[in-house]
């Protein structure tokens, strides 16, 4: 049984959503993932982080956790932060939905993180935070 | 991230080279409306053929800038030539309103037409 796990702490500065995709697509590198899959699993915490960054903490500062586990061929994502929760989940992973006003967010981030990903669970209180558990297991398309 | 412009005719071309996310994308957006201000163009190409990177803020992006040059009576084609960006593209239904080409040629020649 292969099994690992790792973390990683930041502040929700937007300059950090870069090195989290590269430090966790390195940790995931032992499992001899396809270009693909280290591509999905870039993008759905890309978005898990940047959701923090903008709706968790509102561009506020504040610290966001990511703790990535593997166990076998299967890898666990989980995101969290302590910033205004979601009132309504459901609404919020709606393809589209968006509590932006401007126009310039598409409301894609949880379609994404659904799509890319083979499972993904939304824990959220308001005034408390939010944690997002992705889940997907590697080497499908080898069998 | 770099963005490199280049103008032809009245199309304004957008390369983008490296990471497209959330952090980068307002500086992206900026430079580009003052970019089609300044060169009063028409047309834009967006060239993702070298970006290696791109999350849904790419999709805020293209539709943002699909409103601004369709209201000015241009078009908007992407040059996309990787598998990952595509797969982001799709999965926004953008296809269906935004023409997409491989190369910037192929681009052009749909950007004079009509």
């Amino acid at each position: 049984m292969r099994e690992n796990e790792a973390k990683i702490e930041i502040i929700s500065k937007s300059e950090n959503e870069a090195f989290v995709r590269a430090a966790v697509s390195a940790f995931f590198m032992q499992l001899d993932p396809t270009i693909e899959e280290i591509s999905d699993i870039k993008t759905a915490v890309s978005e898990a982080v940047t959701n923090s960054i903008v709706h968790g903490y509102a561009e506020k500062k504040g610290k966001i956790y990511i703790d990535l586990y593997i166990k076998d061929d299967k890898i666990k994502i989980v995101v969290k932060d302590n910033g205004c929760g979601i009132l309504n989940v459901k609404e919020a992973m709606q393809p589209l939905f968006t509590t932006n006003t401007d126009g310039e967010r598409s409301g894609m981030g949880f379609t994404v993180m659904e799509t890319f990903m083979d499972n993904i669970s939304v824990h959220s209180i308001v005034d408390v935070g939010t944690k997002v558990t992705m889940e997907k297991t590697l080497g499908k398309n080898m069998l | 991230m770099q963005i490199i412009f280049q103008t032809q005719d009245k199309t304004l071309i957008v390369k983008i080279t490296g990471e497209l996310d959330h952090h980068v994308v307002r500086e992206i957006k900026d430079r580009i409306d003052k970019k089609i201000a300044s060169t009063k163009a028409k047309n834009l190409i967006f060239d993702f053929s070298s970006l290696s990177f791109m999350d849904s803020s790419g999709i805020g992006l293209i539709v943002g800038r699909y409103k601004l040059v369709t209201s000015l009576e241009g078009k908007i084609i992407i040059v996309s030539s990787t598998k990952t960006i595509d797969r982001i593209i799709n999965l926004a239904g953008i296809k269906k309103i935004i023409k997409t080409t491989t190369s910037v040629d192929e681009a052009l020649k749909c950007a004079k037409e009509g």
